[in-house]
């Protein structure tokens, strides 16, 4: 049974840590040069934006955006049950010698960002990934880490955490929902 | 001296009977408590029926009679005693195709379906077209000690339509008819001269209607369902065409031509345009033809994929009224084992043709009797007394001193066709997994059980 | 594992609008795989798939051989001879071997009509039929529709008129259920030698003369003479054919609008299509050999796994 979903993050407090991790991005990189984020499929896509949206106001400077979906490089298709939709991708560069930022909603085993990078292997040689999470959640299966983070949480296994967009979901924020029973 | 008289021309099979083989010393069997229905005496009344050194004896009406040990006596209470089930159509494959059917596997399963006496047709390897290859038909039936066997010659030599084969030396030999079925007789001259020639002896012409140059190719009915299976069709017209032509070639010789397995309401309405001028023109329907449409080959049924093919409901209506009222004269089943192999294939590979004899009783009942359509005097008529009529074969009666060629039957017992369970070889019949209505429980030829039902 | 397709795809008869929606919607992004520079995604790594073709065929098999390799299949090309009368091993032997070489699936092209069926019902692997005798050619017929719908957005109430052997072909067969079921409007046009005598109740347009078909239709899909399939005597000549109904570029500039001109292929220029038509401004041919292959990889992709959730697949649950 759920319970009520406890707010982690209202649409004030999601701006504001936007922000932040959009000064984190321009420091880790050093200046935007040869920069291109690519937000995952789906919400990361909306959260690639608002960053570049950020970026393009106050440094007036446009950081190429691309989109991955990365459902046909999933490591448990035989597995997941019912097919799950292929959205699209749009990365239509060359990334050799690129720096390329991963940007994802919610980071948890770590297995969306590894078919992430398998994916990107298959469009070339960017001279550094990094990647950019609006929230950690812990739980990692496989050894990736964000360089950059917008909140961790500290969650059970058997608990949701959700980020809404208002281009997807109406509203902005991070919900936390706790399941009395396992998922 | 006439040809009868000089034994050329006579039906050999008419001086054999089988002997008498039941109960060690018993010549006598009553058929106790039945309901005698037979329509050549307008008989249909509850009795007991007395056979006696292979004729029938008596029909006794007065209940509670008492038999001696010299009787067997056969409890038929609830049961319908009829006059011998005869098919006029069926294939026996044998001589050649031995692994689908023998003439001795055909005339048991034969039995089984209530039949007392079947024709076989010609088309085998090698054809049946002299008198030693009718002669041994014969012979293989008379030792198979079940239903009778009455051959059927081919009209031409090697069925290949160009000259004919011997009516006369086969006659003698014991054929009861000739055919080329299977085939068609594609050519008219062919066709007129054989109806012409067989005048002499007295034997009917039995044509497989079917246009070849129509039909070439076909795998089924053409119409709504070959458009959508993507199948090659075979229009009603190749049947009609044939059916009209060989009708005023009987008119023109005044021959007796019979006409084969007819499937479409057009045929049926050319048959009595042909039988108001008083023409020689017979025709049979096969139960296939009378219970299932096109429909049943969806999903590429080979099962369902006889010549000629299923047809459309409206045909099926039209044959089947056809029966009732006497236009088409008689039931045949057109047995047609394959070999499990054969059928399953690739549609359009597979051969045509189904078994029929264990069923042909029960698919009739059921679809023709259960509604109301014919009444079961109708159905002893065209399963046996029109026959026997057609064909001018003993039977068919069972009057006073006829052969005592009976089949007994349970017009209601209702039972699952599996067709794993027949006695012919051929095991290719859609009915499989039906239940019908209607079962044989005792089939006597010439005095001698030759099935009994158990169970 | 059951997906909303079932375990094989036969034909488009069968299928819901829905069921044909859903591998159109999945086509569009195995399009854009097919742009990169490396045009492989891992999804079907270590599958089996043998493409089992009784009849020649260069255009289809190496669709489905593109597309199987791009998915990362292993893909095995069988040639079998014939049907099972002549040479060579029955069909149902060559269903048990290949199960018993445990293929994942099977994409076949035979010259009987139903012989995809046949395979199905017999090995437990998918089964693609790639053109049965005259029955269906299932993918042709989706990437037709999905070539019609990139064009004009969505299918519903357009007029698309099939031109030629529709008695013999299994593209018109699969098109025209395709096409009703997307809420098109069908027509047919060609010699009535060449059409169903029933072809009115499949409930299609049927236009005796090109000029009529080509006022009427918004796109026309012109279908090779099949002189393989002929028997002699359903038109007198080629060339009448082509005086009588081919698709000219004269015919076209008369009609009241453009119309897109679509063709399976292989073409035969001059008879039922004129190379100006072919090559022209209003011909997406080229189009549906790119979706072809987008096509194959959607049905590859849905066969070879469980039913779609609709949403949220992206977003995950725990996995992330």
């Amino acid at each position: 049974m759920a319970a009520k979903p406890t707010t982690v993050l209202d649409s004030r407090a999601l701006a504001r840590t936007l922000r932040r991790m959009a000064d984190e991005i321009v420091e880790l990189f050093d200046g935007v040069d040869n920069l291109i984020f690519v937000g995952i499929q789906r919400r990361g896509v909306q959260l690639s934006d608002r960053l570049a949206d950020i970026l393009d106001e106050r440094e007036q400077v446009k950081v190429p955006r691309g989109s991955l979906d990365i459902t046909l490089y999933r490591d448990d298709l035989q597995t997941v049950g019912p097919r799950p939709v292929v959205g699209p991708t749009k990365l239509p560069w060359d990334l050799k010698g690129k720096r390329v930022l991963i940007v994802d909603d919610v980071l948890h085993t770590g297995r969306t960002v590894r078919a992430a990078l398998d994916e990107l292997a298959d469009f070339g040689r960017p001279s550094r990934i990094a990647l950019a999470v609006l929230v950690d959640r812990g739980g990692r299966e496989l050894p990736i880490h964000a360089d950059i983070v917008g909140k961790r949480v500290d969650v059970a296994p058997s608990d949701r955490v959700d980020v809404l967009v208002s281009e997807l979901d109406g509203s902005d924020g991070v919900v936390l929902v706790r399941r009395e029973d396992a998922a | 001296m006439s040809p009868r008289e000089s034994g050329i021309g006579n039906r050999e099979s008419e001086r054999r009977e089988p002997g008498t083989g039941n109960r060690a010393g018993v010549r006598h069997i009553a058929l106790r408590g039945g309901r005698v229905l037979d329509p050549s005496q307008r008989i249909d009344a509850t009795g007991d029926l007395i056979l006696a050194d292979g004729k029938v004896e008596s029909f006794e009406t007065a209940a509670g009679a008492a038999y001696g040990d010299d009787y067997e006596v056969v409890d038929c209470s609830g049961l319908v005693v009829a006059p011998g089930f005869i098919d006029v159509h069926c294939h026996l494959r044998e001589p050649g195709r031995e692994d689908v059917e023998t003439i001795a596997t055909g005339a048991r399963a034969a039995a089984v379906g209530g039949f007392t006496a079947v024709c076989a047709m010609p088309n085998t390897q090698p054809v049946t077209d002299n008198q030693a290859a009718v002669g041994f038909v014969l012979r293989q039936g008379q030792a198979a000690n079940a239903a009778r066997v009455h051959p059927i010659g081919a009209i031409s030599l090697g069925q290949e339509g160009k000259s004919l084969a011997e009516f006369g030396e086969m006659v003698g030999a014991g054929a009861v008819a000739v055919s080329d079925d299977g085939r068609p007789v594609a050519s008219a001259h062919l066709m007129r001269t054989a109806l012409e020639y067989a005048r002499t002896f007295g034997i009917p012409v039995a044509d497989h209607c079917e246009e070849p140059t129509l039909a070439a190719g076909g795998a089924m009915n053409e119409g709504l369902v070959s458009a959508r299976l993507g199948l090659k069709g075979i229009p009603s017209e190749a049947e009609e065409i044939m059916v009209i032509r060989d009708i005023l070639l009987a008119r023109r010789t005044g021959g007796h031509v019979h006409l084969c397995h007819l499937s479409t309401k057009g045929s049926v309405e050319l048959i009595r345009w042909g039988k108001e001028r008083g023409i020689r023109v017979t025709a049979e329907a096969c139960p296939h033809h009378l219970s299932l449409t096109e429909d049943a080959v969806d999903g590429y049924n080979t099962n369902a994929k006889m010549n000629p093919p299923l047809r459309t409901p409206e045909d099926v209506e039209a044959v089947r009224e056809a029966v009732r009222d006497g236009t088409i004269d008689l039931v045949a089943t057109d047995h047609a084992p394959h070999h499990y192999d054969e059928k399953e294939r690739e549609f359009a590979d597979a051969p045509n043709g189904i078994v029929g004899l264990e069923t042909a009783l029960a698919v009739v009942n059921t679809w023709l009797v259960k509604p109301g359509i014919i009444d079961l005097a109708t159905l002893v008529d065209r399963m046996s007394i029109s026959p026997a009529r057609t064909f001018n074969l003993p039977g068919g009666s069972l009057r006073r001193g006829s052969i005592a060629d009976v089949t007994v039957f349970d017009a209601t017992r209702e039972w699952k066709v599996d067709p794993a369970k027949f006695v012919s070889k051929g095991r290719n019949s859609p009915y499989g997994g039906h239940t019908l209505h209607g079962r044989v429980m005792c089939t006597i030829v010439g005095g001698k059980i030759v099935h009994r039902a158990s169970g | 594992m059951t997906t909303p397709l079932g375990k094989d795809l036969l034909a488009l008869e069968p299928l819901t609008p829905e069921q044909i929606r859903l591998i159109l919607d999945t086509a569009e992004p195995f399009k854009e795989i097919s742009e990169r520079a490396i045009k492989k995604v891992p999804t079907l790594r270590g599958s089996t798939i043998v493409n089992l073709f009784f009849e020649a065929s260069t255009r289809t098999r190496v669709s489905f051989e593109f597309a199987e390799k791009r998915l990362s299949a292993d893909t095995v090309n069988v040639t079998a001879s014939g049907s099972s009368v002549s040479k060579g091993e029955t069909l149902v032997d060559t269903a048990r071997n290949l199960e018993a070489m445990r293929i994942d699936m099977v994409v076949i092209r035979h010259s009987a009509s139903g012989a995809a069926q046949f395979l199905a019902e017999r090995i437990e692997s998918n089964v693609i039929n790639a053109g049965d005798g005259t029955h269906e050619h299932p993918t042709q017929g989706l990437l037709d529709l999905l070539t019609l719908r990139d064009r004009f957005g969505s299918l519903e109430g357009r007029r698309v008129c099939i031109c030629g052997d529709v008695l013999h072909s299994r593209v018109a067969r699969s098109n025209i259920w395709g096409l009703k079921k997307m809420g098109a409007i069908v027509g047919v046009c060609g010699p009535r030698s060449l059409l169903p005598n029933a072809i009115a109740d499949l409930g299609v347009e049927v236009f005796d003369r090109i000029e009529a078909a080509i006022e009427w239709a918004e796109a026309l899909n012109i279908l090779r003479l099949q002189l393989e399939r002929m028997q002699a005597g359903y038109i007198p000549s080629l060339r009448e054919y082509n005086r009588v109904f081919g698709v000219t570029r004269e015919r076209l500039e008369r009609a009241p609008r453009d119309v897109l001109i679509l063709h399976p292929g292989p073409m035969n220029r001059g008879v039922e299509i004129d190379s100006d038509v072919a090559d022209g401004p209003h011909s997406v041919i080229l189009d549906q050999v790119t979706n072809g292959v987008a096509v194959r990889m959607a049905v590859l992709y849905l066969l070879a796994g469980g039913a779609p959730e609709l949403a949220d697949a992206a977003k995950g649950g725990s996995d992330r």
